[in-house]
């Protein structure tokens, strides 16, 4: 692994995308406008105020994990991939220059997302603005890099596609989003508090109720940081250079 | 070049007993061959004769079932070769989105060349003209010289290179032929896949292949003469009809 290769990596998937205005226009603001959506729907009861948070975390996640994916899985199709791994690119070159690429994007997206949410749908935010804005912005970054990781799981096109409902709908469902975790069954309880975008939700949530410490939110984005930590290391790992 | 027995250096590849299955579908069954350095090796055969296959072992990319492939003497696929070898596959593995020398840059990187190495693959492959384009607005032709290009980055020592001239018009094929001549007549090694038949007359040496099996290694001369025919497909032709 080297520097130059995994920012070489890095800028050549951002010079992909700068040719896309379109994409890019797309990326960064459909979580703004799924997140209006919901406010709107809601936007004579209380319940935005409460699901609105879980909400800047749910829509950049998913729309994050799904641009990873597609674009890992074009690599993979148009025969590019294969030739990146029969030459010197270490696996981990491949894997954080592309996580760098899209957390880059995941910083715009997640920031517009947050500020869109408090200035425009009237999320109220008792706790620190800068604070909601960083665990956003991991939460992003995480979605990047589980796209990734089923990426590099899958040995073929079909696979990649299939770890979407595998990997994300759990999360949103055991989430406590549809029903508070302390209410699910017990096993259920006891999985959803251990995934990574129950400990963006709660963070967010927190931050918007002020209902907790700030220690407690940077102890849920120490979480997400290791859960992203995690995902790329066994990325770079699974990435297979020989295929069937 | 004349290739003459006795004088035979080292050989860049050695195949010994491969199996290799795609699906359920056996596609080589205990092949062995090797291929001799600084040479054209012609590898021709119908389509689904197995040539494919045989490169991606040879490039290393290939899961295999049992047997080795050696190139330069080292396992293939390992780490030291990865600059060593260029590889071509019969799809152009690019990226649409990027123009021509934003390919070839960042591969250079990806494989350590210098800075001028873009502009010598660029000439060698004719692309000056389209080398601000992006890659995915050229032609077929064009699109695949694009490949080529970046398989001569580094100057590798071993050339695979599957199927690069379908689609190419005449003179275009001709120049290429000429240019994989003179990249032998510096020391570079070529295997070149094709399933047409007349373009086997242009190699030093030939494979031909047939449901996984080699069916002839020879000289385009000793194997004419060894079969008693006037061009290459009445060759094959002839090998078939006396193995069955």
């Amino acid at each position: 692994m080297t520097i130059t290769r995994t920012l070489a990596t890095a800028g050549r998937v951002l010079t992909q995308i700068r040719h896309d205005p379109r994409t890019v226009a797309l990326l960064l603001l459909v979580p703004s406008l799924l997140i209006g959506l919901v406010a709107w729907i809601f936007s004579d009861t209380e319940v935005f105020q409460s699901v609105g948070p879980a909400m800047i975390a749910l829509f950049p996640f998913i729309v994050m994990f799904l641009v990873t994916s597609i674009t890992t899985l074009r690599e993979r199709r148009t025969g590019t991939l294969e030739r990146l791994l029969s030459m010197p690119l270490g696996r981990g070159d491949l894997i954080l220059g592309y996580t760098l690429a899209f957390g880059l994007l995941a910083v715009l997206q997640s920031s517009i997302a947050a500020l869109f949410a408090v200035t425009v749908c009237g999320l109220d935010i008792a706790g620190s603005l800068g604070l909601l804005v960083a665990v956003a912005v991991a939460d992003a970054i995480l979605g990047t890099a589980l796209g990734l990781l089923a990426s590099a799981f899958a040995r073929t096109e079909f696979q990649v596609v299939q770890f979407m409902p595998l990997l994300v709908f759990p999360q949103i469902l055991l989430g406590g989003i549809f029903l508070p975790r302390d209410q699910l069954p017990e096993v259920l309880q006891a999985i959803g508090d251990a995934l990574p975008l129950s400990h963006a939700i709660d963070a967010l949530t927190a931050v918007a109720a002020e209902s907790h410490d700030d220690a407690y939110v940077l102890g849920e984005l120490l979480v997400i940081l290791a859960w992203i930590a995690g995902a790329v290391i066994l990325a770079s790992l699974t990435l297979r250079r020989r295929t069937p | 070049m004349e290739y003459s027995p006795g004088t035979e250096p080292e050989p860049a590849v050695t195949v010994s007993g491969l199996h290799v299955r795609r699906g359920s579908r056996p596609v080589l069954a205990g092949l062995s061959l090797t291929i001799p350095a600084g040479l054209v090796v012609g590898l021709i055969g119908p389509s689904g004769s197995g040539k494919t296959t045989l490169m991606r072992a040879i490039v290393g990319v290939q899961v295999l079932r049992s047997g080795t492939v050696t190139v330069f003497g080292r396992p293939a696929g390992s780490a030291a070769l990865r600059h060593r070898v260029g590889y071509v596959t019969q799809d152009a593995s690019v990226y649409d989105d990027l123009t021509v020398r934003q390919n070839l840059d960042y591969f250079r990187v990806v494989l350590g060349a210098g800075r001028k190495d873009v502009d010598r693959v660029i000439e060698a492959t004719d692309l000056g003209a389209s080398s601000a384009q992006l890659t995915g607005s050229l032609s077929g032709g064009q699109r695949s010289r694009v490949s080529l290009a970046v398989a001569l980055l580094g100057s590798p020592e071993l050339l695979v290179l599957d199927e690069p001239t379908v689609g190419l018009d005449p003179v275009l094929r001709r120049d290429l032929w000429a240019l994989f001549h003179r990249l032998a007549a510096d020391g570079t090694s070529l295997l070149v896949s094709s399933h047409v038949m007349d373009e086997a007359a242009r190699c030093d040496r030939l494979l031909l292949m047939r449901g996984g099996a080699v069916l002839a290694d020879d000289t385009p001369a000793g194997l004419l003469a060894a079969t008693g025919t006037t061009d290459i497909e009445a060759a094959f032709l002839s090998l078939i009809e006396e193995g069955s």
